[in-house]
């Protein structure tokens, strides 16, 4: 089998361009994962009867079923429901309900790892609830979180050919155009890999340096 | 099932290479471990689906999907395996040595008995996504759930119930797996508390 240099470097540029889409579709996946884990963990926390329930329901189902179905239950659904989203949109939104179930958990361990003895001593200072959160917790359970949330924005990086299949035309989708064009599968899938390995590699890299400086959850 | 399988083997016998003394083995191993989960199954799939074909190797959609989702998850497999080994304390081995036993003896009889026991549950975590990881086989022609759930829609015409059906179905699916892992996490913490 032989790998064309030229035709690769002749594709390239439609890849790079499918790229943007992808990290357009993971950073708006993950701002809005990172808003959406907040509620579902505040959810959690919450003391009003049935609120917890729920919001423990929601991240359990989102995690045991496969993103690629809910994001067509959504692509087909929110239609029905007479909402019109454009696919890239609808995209984002199926990443980021996706992720908000596991980043809720990111959340909640972060804040359960500061020890009880922080809030009684906060509350012994008579400290308000803005100032207990705004300069005793948070403070302790956001750096440790880092790296766990740098983990899941590399996922959702992974999981963004996905939107692919719903006519998202992020890198997966320029790659699978070309193959069906020129029927060469080779270049294209090959570039598609190892763009992912140059852009994922080095972030789990770094993460790995976030880890040794704050330590794990 | 048959992925697996795979994806054990896969898992243990990259997971002790990751241990080697050889450094050429560990390289190998760890190199294989980033590439796979430094790319996305997608397109890992893909990949198998149109190379293999063309460098000559002809094997049907449900073993080229069997093999893919086997692969990626056996990148992070041979992760839980290593971590379940270095954890294991270095008495252990220690122990083995003084008692002359060969190295393999040693990981056979004294380590790998209570490394596997710490590898259960996030095995059984790793099965959940397994799981949910075979979705993507629809995409590469063979007829899994979703794949039924797309042929249902061009038959009935209600994407909206089919897909809701679908998901349920592998929420139904993943969560004893789910539920048998913490179960067996919870077990196991008792046992060792038990022990201790």
């Amino acid at each position: 089998m032989k790998f064309d240099f030229s035709f690769a470097l002749e594709i390239l540029p439609a890849l790079l361009r499918g790229a943007i889409v992808t990290a357009e579709a993971t950073f708006g996946g993950m701002a809005l994962a990172l808003v959406g884990g907040l509620v579902l963990a505040l959810g959690r926390r919450s003391k009003i009867p049935g609120v917890s329930r729920l919001s423990a329901s929601y991240v359990l189902f989102m995690r045991n079923t496969p993103l690629l179905v809910q994001i067509y239950f959504l692509f087909y659904v929110l239609p029905f429901a007479g909402i019109m989203f454009g696919a890239l949109t609808t995209g984002i939104l199926a990443l980021g309900l996706n992720y908000s179930a596991y980043i809720a958990e990111v959340y909640r361990a972060g804040i359960d790892g500061v020890p009880q003895g922080q809030w009684e001593a906060a509350r012994a200072l008579d400290f308000s609830p803005g100032q207990t959160w705004g300069r005793v917790i948070l403070p302790q359970a956001l750096p440790p979180m880092l790296p766990v949330l740098g983990n899941y924005l590399i996922g959702m990086f992974k999981d963004s050919p996905l939107l692919a299949t719903i006519t998202v035309p992020e890198m997966f989708a320029a790659a699978e155009h070309i193959a069906g064009e020129t029927y060469r599968y080779n270049e294209p899938y090959t570039l598609v890999g190892l763009i992912f390995l140059c852009l994922s590699y080095p972030a789990s890299l770094a993460v790995r340096q976030l880890e040794k400086r704050f330590g794990k959850v | 099932m048959a992925s697996a399988v795979v994806a054990l083997l896969l898992s243990f016998a990259i997971g002790l290479m990751r241990l080697s003394p050889l450094r050429l083995v560990r390289f190998v191993a760890g190199f294989y471990v980033e590439v796979i989960r430094g790319t996305s199954a997608l397109v890992q799939l893909f990949y198998l689906f149109f190379i293999l074909p063309v460098v000559g190797i002809r094997i049907d959609p449900f073993s080229t999907a069997v093999l893919g989702i086997g692969v990626n998850i056996s990148a992070y497999g041979a992760e839980i395996v290593r971590a379940a080994i270095r954890d294991i304390d270095r008495g252990q081995w220690e122990a083995a040595t003084a008692l002359d036993m060969p190295r393999l003896l040693a990981l056979r009889r004294i380590i790998l008995p209570q490394a596997l026991l710490a590898m259960l549950p996030s095995f059984g975590n790793l099965m959940v996504d397994l799981l949910k990881l075979t979705s993507l086989v629809s995409l590469i022609t063979l007829t899994d759930l979703t794949f039924a759930g797309t042929a249902l829609i061009t038959t009935t015409g209600r994407p909206g119930q089919v897909w809701g059906l679908v998901l349920v179905l592998y929420f139904l699916m993943a969560t004893p797996i789910g539920w048998a892992a913490r179960r067996l996490e919870t077990a196991l913490a008792a046992r060792q508390r038990g022990r201790s």
